[in-house]
C-alpha cells in the first residue's frame, strides 16, 4: 500500500515510462469521455486522476486537501474541504481503467466543511471494456450550510462490457446542499446499479438527477432514497432513461417526509423502444402531518405529437426519435 | 400575390373518420402558391382534422379523396415526406421538447443555401426577430414547459418562417397569444407569403380573414363556402357566429355538447 501526493510539476519533471504511458492513455479516454485535459493542467483547478489501482496524479488548491491511497483493486480517497472555502472551478476528478478486463473499486469520504462551497467534475471512462467491474463506495458529508455539486459523466465504450456499481451513503447537515448529476448517455452502459442514500436535516436541500441510455442487451438500475429527517428539507429525485433493443431500465425512487414543512417530489421519465423494458417504483412515506411528498412518471414510447412535429421539418423518425431522447437526457 | 397556372394544393373530396365520428366529409379546397387561404369555423367544425390530415399525421389516413401538392399525390405519404416536398404544420398548441434548445429546434427544418445567402443561424435569428423574440434571449432557451403559452406559440411560428415552406399549415397562430403581437403575425404571415410561401390560415378569428387573399368556411367536416374573404368573414359574422354564442365558449361541455354537435354536423344555420 502507497501513498502519494503529486503536484502539477511533477506532471513535467516525471519520466517513469510505465506511469507516463498509463497517463497518456487514461487522458485520452477522459477527453473521449468529455472531459477537459487542460483542468488538468491548471494549478487553479484540484484535480485527481486515477488509473485502475494507480493514482497518476493529485492537485490540491488552498481549502481542498486530496488523499489518496492506492488498494491492491483500487483506491481509497479522502477529499476535504476547509470550512468557509468556495472553490472557484469544479474540482476535476477522472477515474477509469484503459484495459479491458479487472476490476476497479474507489472509496472515497468527502467531507465539505460548514459554509464551504464546491462543485466536483468527475469523468469515468473504460474505452475498451470487455470484463470490467467499477465498484464505487462513497461517503458524503456537507457541514452546515455547505454546498456540494457532484456531476459524474461515464463513457464506457462500444462493447458493454463491464458492471458500473456505484453506491453513496449523504449526509446533509443542517442549511446544506447536494446537487447530484448522474450522466451515462454515451457508448454502452453494460450493468449499471447505482444505489444512492441521502438524509437531509433541517432547511437541507438534496437533489439528485440521473440519465441513462441503455442499447442492446444493457441493465440500467437506479435505486435513490432520500430522506427528509428536518424541518423544511427539501428533496427533488429526476431520473431520465431510455432504453432500446432489449435493454432493460429499472427506476426505484423513495422519498420520506419525516418532518414538518419537508417537501419532496420524485419526477421519472423513461422512454421505451424495442423490445425494451422500462419500470419505476416509487415509494413515498410520510410521518408527519406538516410535509408532503408527490411523484409523477412517465414510461412509454416517445410522444406522437413530438415526432410528428419534427418530422413535420423534414426530419425521418429514427432522427426525430434521436433528438427526442438525446433532448431528454441533455 | 401572384398566380401561376397551376395550384399549389388540390383537396378533392376527402372525407377522414375518427372513432366514433366521420370528422371531414367529403372536402373540397384549392390554394395557389403564394396565396394566404384563411380558413374559418367553430369549434369542433373540422379545421384541426383538416390540417392533421393535410400533414399526414397518425389517425387522420383519409377514408376517400385525394391530396394533390404541385400536381403530385400525396394522399398516403408520411409526415416527413411531405416536409420534404415543401409542406409544414404549425399546431395549434405545439409540443415541448424537454431538452432541446430554441436555436437547435429552429434549426431543424432549415437548410443553408451554401451560396453565399444566410447562414442556417442567421436564418434562425431572423425567424426569432419575425416573432417579436430576441434572438439573445431565446436561442439557448430549451422549447419546454418553461416557455409560456405564447412563447411556444410564437418559436413554432418561427420554426415554420425559418423553414421557408412552400406550403405553410398555420392551425390558430393567433390563439393564447397577447393582442398587440397578433399584428405582428399577420404581418408575418403576409411576408410568408410574398416571400413565396403559401399559407393556410386556420382561425376562428373571422378579423384574421384580413389577412387572407381568398378565405373557406368549414363546418360540420364540410367546406360549405370559398370565396372572397371579406364575403367570407361575413356570413362567418352572421350564420356561424350566433350559434357558437348562444352554445357558449366552450361547446364540449356537457350541458351544451348535443346542441353544439347538431349545428357543426348538420348545419342546422343553413
Amino acid at each position: 500500500m502507497s501513498h502519494q501526493v503529486l503536484q502539477p510539476r511533477s506532471l513535467l519533471t516525471r519520466r517513469d515510462p510505465a506511469w507516463a504511458r498509463d497517463f497518456e492513455a487514461i487522458l485520452q479516454a477522459y477527453e473521449a469521455a468529455g472531459g477537459k485535459v487542460s483542468a488538468l493542467q491548471s494549478d487553479r483547478i484540484a484535480s485527481a486522476v486515477i488509473s485502475g489501482n494507480r493514482v497518476l496524479f493529485v492537485n490540491e488548491i488552498p481549502g481542498v486537501h486530496i488523499e489518496a491511497e492506492e488498494i491492491p483493486t483500487g483506491i481509497r480517497a479522502h477529499i476535504r474541504l476547509d470550512p468557509g472555502t468556495k472553490v472557484e472551478y469544479p474540482v476535476h476528478l477522472c477515474f477509469g481503467m484503459v484495459p479491458r478486463e479487472g476490476l476497479q473499486e474507489i472509496i472515497p469520504v468527502f467531507e465539505i466543511g460548514e459554509e464551504a462551497e464546491v462543485g466536483f467534475l468527475a469523468h469515468c471512462t473504460f474505452p475498451n471494456a470487455l470484463d470490467l467491474r467499477h465498484v464505487m463506495e462513497g461517503v458524503i458529508r456537507i457541514g452546515p450550510g455547505a454546498t456540494m455539486r457532484y456531476t459524474e459523466a461515464h463513457y464506457h465504450g462500444p462493447h458493454g462490457g463491464i458492471q458500473v456499481l456505484p453506491t453513496s451513503r449523504v449526509v446533509v447537515e443542517e442549511g446544506g446542499r447536494f446537487e447530484n448529476e448522474f450522466n451515462l448517455t454515451h457508448g454502452r452502459v453494460g450493468r449499471l446499479e447505482i444505489r444512492i442514500e441521502v438524509d437531509v436535516a433541517a432547511r437541507g436541500v438534496a437533489e439528485l438527477t440521473a440519465k441513462a441510455y441503455g442499447l442492446g442487451d444493457d441493465h440500467i438500475r437506479i435505486e435513490e432514497v432520500i430522506r427528509l429527517n428536518g424541518p423544511d428539507a427539501r428533496g427533488l429525485t429526476k431520473t431520465r432513461v431510455a432504453v432500446r433493443d432489449r435493454a432493460v431500465g429499472e427506476v426505484y425512487t423513495t422519498a420520506e417526509g419525516n418532518a414538518p414543512g419537508a417537501r419532496g417530489h420524485m419526477d421519472c421519465t423513461e422512454i421505451v423502444r424495442g423490445e425494451a423494458v422500462a419500470r419505476n417504483t416509487p415509494v413515498v412515506i410520510v410521518r408527519d402531518d406538516e410535509a408532503r411528498v408527490t411523484h409523477e412518471a412517465a414510461i412509454g414510447s416517445v410522444s406522437r405529437k413530438e415526432l410528428e412535429t419534427l418530422m413535420a421539418r423534414g426530419l425521418d423518425e429514427d432522427e426525430a426519435i434521436d433528438i427526442i431522447i438525446r433532448g431528454m437526457l441533455r | 400575390m401572384e398566380k401561376t397556372d397551376r395550384p399549389l394544393l388540390i383537396v378533392e373530396d376527402l372525407s377522414v373518420n375518427r372513432p366514433g365520428a366521420e370528422v371531414l366529409r367529403g372536402v373540397n379546397l384549392t390554394l395557389w402558391p403564394a396565396e394566404v387561404h384563411v380558413l374559418l369555423g367553430l369549434n369542433g367544425s373540422g379545421k384541426t382534422s383538416l390540417a392533421l390530415t393535410l400533414m399526414g399525421c397518425a389517425g387522420y389516413t383519409p377514408a376517400r379523396g385525394r391530396i394533390l401538392f404541385d400536381g403530385e399525390d400525396i394522399t398516403y405519404l408520411p409526415v416527413n415526406e411531405r416536409a420534404r416536398r415543401g409542406i409544414t404544420l404549425a399546431w395549434q398548441e405545439p409540443a415541448r421538447f424537454e431538452g432541446l434548445l430554441t436555436g437547435d429546434y429552429l434549426a431543424l427544418g432549415v437548410r443553408g443555401d451554401g451560396n453565399g445567402g444566410p447562414s442556417v443561424r442567421e436564418r434562425v435569428e431572423e425567424a426569432l426577430r419575425a416573432v417579436a423574440l430576441a434572438p439573445a434571449a431565446y436561442l439557448a432557451r430549451p422549447v419546454d414547459q418553461s416557455l409560456s403559452g405564447g412563447e411556444r406559440k410564437r418559436i413554432e411560428l418561427a420554426a415554420v418562417y425559418a423553414m421557408r415552406p412552400r406550403l405553410a399549415i398555420l392551425d390558430e397562430p393567433d390563439s393564447g397569444i397577447d393582442v398587440l403581437c397578433q399584428d405582428e403575425i399577420v404581418r408575418l404571415i403576409r411576408r410568408m407569403a410574398d416571400e413565396g410561401t403559401a399559407v393556410l390560415l386556420i382561425t376562428h378569428r373571422d378579423e384574421m380573414a384580413a389577412a387572407a387573399d381568398q378565405a373557406s368556411l368549414i363546418c360540420g367536416g364540410v367546406v360549405v363556402k370559398t370565396g372572397d374573404p371579406e364575403e367570407v368573414r361575413a356570413y362567418f359574422a352572421q350564420r356561424c357566429r350566433p350559434h357558437e354564442e348562444s352554445l357558449g365558449a366552450q361547446p364540449w361541455e356537457v350541458r351544451n355538447g348535443d346542441a353544439y354537435k347538431g349545428v357543426v354536423t348538420q348545419r342546422v344555420c343553413q
